[in-house]
């Protein structure tokens, strides 16, 4: 099994996880006889790359593909379109990897700790279950519970044998991480996986995953909704807004000098515990628009206090503006907008 | 049909994610609840206890069931020899009915066992691979929805002429769809679980995952919907064997002999109602039993 | 609303199709072929023959099935093999006396099941509970059947008081409303009622059981609502599934008139199928199967519609 650690292939510089243009259209309901039917656009043309060792932190509301994008990037769902490059290999292309191979490197925490562990199986059962079906004697996967369990802070002597509504919510997750690590992956992906903890519960497991990270050499793809715990993990930030992202960049650039007006309502909207940081710029207004049928041009005019006649027209590309990327016309040179610097 | 909502006649048993609330083991728990559960464990007794008797039923010093006496016909209960009295050929009806369980439990269990087996597995296929497989199996399901139960049975049976074989497939093919309708909708449930993602994530086989995280999740519920189709067999395979489509006689079978002691309503109606006592305790023990079960294994109704 | 409806009937499009395969199959189901059961084994080769043409039998199985749905989709069930007249008039005729049986059986079914089902539901007792829980297991427990036969010796052998068998008086032509015909109806009525009653109590009773849990109800008990307003609340949540189950009973029952209308001599479909599986007679069998079939499709799709229409959590059009 050891002999399955993956070898660090494209050197330091070849990105871990490199996507692009993925996208998945999720077809809802339908008229007569399937004709002219309707597409959910939970994910479109999303181009994304995570560095060895990085933290990639993902914000945006809920339902804005955040979710889809970490099933999609693990292959749980098929993409309509788009690549997948993980460290310099295809996935599922004649050259490249297989999708088994990519789940091998790459593993996924959910967000539901009860929902995410089999009610009838023990949680030596469960963190067992992948080293075995990848051939893992069984003495050697006993072993390997073991050392995963001590790994997130859970006694093995004491939880091995325990079943999953015998433990609380906090320890439930730590299981859901060692169970994400029982592959010894090189990417791991965090789909809210603090969200429904505690505030005290959710500090320790955060700072549980800040040693695993180092300690095992893991690279995070960190999907949250929560802009403070975000902050405090990542090293890049990507911004989504109804599939697309819309701003991605260095977390100082993003939370010092954020570009787009939506990451500027986001954070605006963040409570402050300081009272001299009031909150200066109007919130955010309204819920996002229905994906079945997103606005034109700019997905964000609907809510968006800039938002011009170009806006609806056109969409705006994602373009490096400073430090960062923005998708906004404000923020290109000729755009058309009345605030864009005159080309 | 009601494609969308599988609604059944017994009422869709659903899984219940939520396991036991203390101990070791699901079975086990189960097992536990089972035992503090008096009326489920009296109609066990009693299916047992039937069970028993009709496969000892030669070692009980009982009459021959066969053998018919022009004399002694139609003798009422508490005769002396005959307790139960005599049927309309003058056979003891004790031990007829006693006989009549092989057949009448045989028939009822048995298609319900082969469904279960054909229909499990179709409906888990169904709901786990989904898609087009999903679509080719529950639209072949459709088709037998079509019909009221008890038609699809008596016009099978009745276009492949009376006899045990024909009615146990006819009674099979009947319970087929209603299994495998609660089998696809309990995976796909199941399916819909972090846990099964989590499985799939972790690059093991289909079958792998079937087999360690499907199967343990939705066999309960399966089992108890099963349990309850029985009592509805056993009146079914009944009903075909009173329209002379089931057994032939002279078998000692318990919808038969209520068909043949029909002309005796008149000389001696307690005799003639008596094996409907015998389909009716039978039928009531496994509707209980299958309610101990669902409580027992906390499958929603 | 009305495009859901058409969806609705355009799925039923392939299951029609499957069903009619289904049933021109259960011809070829039976052991030998047809026409023997109509000729006597010592007749000539040529009569044989010349009534395999005659009913389509000589011709490869697609071919018949083909001539067979061309010919049943114009409303020509063939001739009945057993009496020589049209199918389709005999089924229609006892499918009317079914109809009648059935509506008398499903109104009472029905309404106590509402009734029972509700009390038991709201029942402080828990002896009524109980009770009504009993009941419904009987239902769905007693074979329907031999309760037909022990009504007939209550009611009929020892009372006295009501007539075993047929649809009325021995002279009549069809079935009226008067006395003497709803006295034949009272015993098979009952006895078909059974199976729909213990179903439906226990779904009545569940559903409103479970609805009654739900916080909404709380809620309106905190607005100040008094019972009777929120019981309207709490019937209209619990509708929807009830009303499924209700429909799927009502085909269920019949369908399953067929033993009760043996055991009564009810001269509907039932008995048509029953004596026409006994004549070996397979036009009827096939027509009534296709009717009653057709039928049963027609009171889901109907049932199914009208649950939408009821159910605002069901996305419609």
């Amino acid at each position: 099994m050891d002999t399955m650690i993956p070898v660090d292939r494209g050197g330091p510089a070849q990105p871990l996880l490199l996507a692009s243009g993925l996208r998945k259209h999720f077809p809802v309901g339908g008229g007569l006889l399937g004709r002219g039917r309707k597409v959910v656009r939970a994910v479109d043309d999303l181009t994304l790359s995570v560095a060895k060792g990085e933290t990639l932190g993902v914000v945006g509301e809920s339902g804005c593909g955040k979710s889809t994008v970490a099933r999609l990037l693990i292959r749980l769902i098929k993409p309509d379109r788009g690549t997948m490059v993980l460290d310099g290999d295809p996935v599922d292309e004649p050259h490249g990897i297989t999708v088994n191979e990519l789940r091998r490197q790459v593993q996924m925490v959910f967000q539901d700790s009860y929902a995410s562990l089999n009610p009838r199986l023990t949680i030596a059962e469960t963190l067992a279950f992948a080293p075995k079906a990848h051939g893992l004697p069984a003495a050697q996967a006993r072993e390997r519970v073991r050392d995963l369990l001590s790994k997130v802070g859970l006694d093995p002597n004491n939880y091995a044998e325990r079943y999953p509504h015998e433990l609380s919510g906090g320890q439930r997750q730590r299981v859901n991480i060692a169970r994400a690590l029982a592959l010894r992956p090189r990417l791991v992906i965090l789909d809210e996986a603090v969200s429904a903890l505690d505030k005290s519960v959710e500090a320790q497991v955060l700072n549980m995953l800040v040693d695993l990270k180092s300690e095992l050499g893991l690279t995070y793809l960190f999907i949250s909704h929560d802009l403070n715990v975000v902050q405090y993990l990542s090293d890049r930030v990507l911004v989504m807004y109804l599939g697309k992202i819309v701003e991605l960049g260095p977390v100082e650039a993003i939370y010092g000098n954020p570009q787009h007006p939506y990451t500027r309502a986001l954070l605006s909207a963040r409570p402050s515990m300081d009272p001299r940081k009031r909150t200066k710029e109007a919130p955010i207004q309204g819920d996002p628009p229905n994906p079945i049928d997103p606005p034109s041009g700019c997905r964000f005019r609907t809510r968006c206090p800039f938002a011009e006649e170009v806006c609806a027209k056109l969409e705006p590309a994602l373009a490096e503006t400073g430090r960062q990327a923005v998708a906004c016309h404000m923020s290109v040179a000729g755009s058309g907008h009345s605030k864009a610097v005159a080309a | 049909m009601a494609i969308q909502t599988p609604s059944l006649e017994l009422g869709a048993p659903l899984v219940q994610a939520t396991a036991a609330a203390a101990g070791r083991g699901y079975w086990k728990s189960v097992a536990r609840r089972l035992r503090r559960d008096p009326v489920t464990v009296i109609c066990a007794a009693v299916l047992l206890l039937l069970v028993a008797s009709a496969l000892a039923a030669p070692w009980l010093g009982l009459a021959d069931p066969y053998k018919t006496s022009m004399l002694r016909r139609l003798y009422p209960l508490g005769s002396p020899n005959h307790i139960l009295g005599t049927d309309e050929l003058g056979r003891d009806m004790l031990a007829r009915l006693i006989y009549g369980g092989r057949l009448s439990l045989f028939m009822g269990v048995t298609p319900v066992v082969c469904a279960l087996l054909i229909g499990g597995l179709l409906g888990i296929t169904a709901g786990f691979v989904g898609g087009r497989t999903n679509m080719a199996i529950m639209r072949v399901m459709d088709v037998f929805y079509a019909f009221p139960s008890v038609l699809l049975a008596i016009s099978l049976s009745g276009a492949m002429g009376a006899g045990t074989e024909n009615t146990l497939l006819s009674l099979t093919l009947v319970f087929i769809p209603p299994v495998c309708r609660v089998s696809e909708s309990v995976t796909t449930q199941v399916r819909g679980f972090d846990f099964v993602d989590a499985a799939r994530a972790s690059g093991a086989s289909a079958l792998t995952i079937v087999r360690v995280h499907v199967l343990g999740n939705v066999l309960g519920p399966i089992l108890v919907y099963a349990t309850s189709l029985i009592s509805v067999a056993i009146i079914l395979a009944a009903g075909l064997s009173f329209l002379g489509l089931g057994v032939k006689p002279p078998e000692p079978e318990w919808g038969l002999m209520l068909n043949t002691l029909r002309q005796a309503i008149y000389v001696n109606p307690v005799l003639a109602a008596l094996p409907g006592v015998m389909i009716f305790i039978t039928s009531i023990c496994f509707n209980m039993m299958s309610d101990g079960l669902r409580a027992a294994m906390d499958v929603k109704a | 609303m009305l495009l859901y409806a058409l969806r609705r009937l355009i799925y039923l499009v392939p299951v029609a199709f499957g069903v009619s395969l289904l049933v021109f199959g259960l011809v070829h189901l039976a052991p030998g072929d047809p026409i023997s059961a109509i000729v006597p084994p010592d007749a000539p080769k040529e009569v044989i023959d010349k009534l395999k043409e005659y009913y389509g039998f000589d011709k490869p199985l697609p071919v018949q099935y083909l001539r067979w749905l061309g010919v049943t989709l114009t409303g020509d069930f063939g001739t009945s093999i057993g009496t020589g007249r049209p199918v389709a008039s005999e089924v229609a005729s006892a499918f009317g006396n079914t109809i009648i049986l059935a509506i008398a059986a499903t109104t009472l079914a029905f309404t106590l099941a509402v009734i029972l089902g509700t009390a038991a539901a709201y029942a402080k007792s828990r002896i009524v509970d109980r009770l009504v829980t009993l009941i419904s297991l009987v239902g769905v427990s007693v074979p329907h059947f031999w309760l037909a036969i022990v009504l007939v010796i209550i009611f009929a052998v020892e009372l006295g008081a009501l007539p075993p068998m047929g649809m009325g008086p021995e002279n009549s032509t069809g079935w009226r409303f008067d006395r003497a015909h709803l006295a034949h109806m009272v015993l098979p009525t009952i006895a078909l009622s059974v199976i729909p009653l213990g179903v439906v109590t226990r779904t009545v009773r569940s559903t409103i059981k479970e609805t009654l849990s739900m916080e909404f109800v709380t809620a309106l008990q905190a607005k100040g609502m008094n019972d009777s307003q929120i019981l309207r609340h709490v019937l209209k949540n619990a509708a929807p599934t009830c009303l499924a189950v209700m429909g799927l009973q009502a085909g269920n029952l019949i369908g399953g008139s067929i033993l009760i209308e043996t055991v009564f001599a009810w001269p509907g479909t039932g008995f048509l199928l029953n004596s026409a599986i006994f004549r070996r007679d397979l036009p009827i069998l096939q027509g009534t199967t296709l009717v009653l079939a057709g039928f049963f499709m027609l009171l889901n799709l109907t049932v199914d519609v009208i649950q939408t229409m009821v159910d605002p959590r069901i996305k419609r059009g």
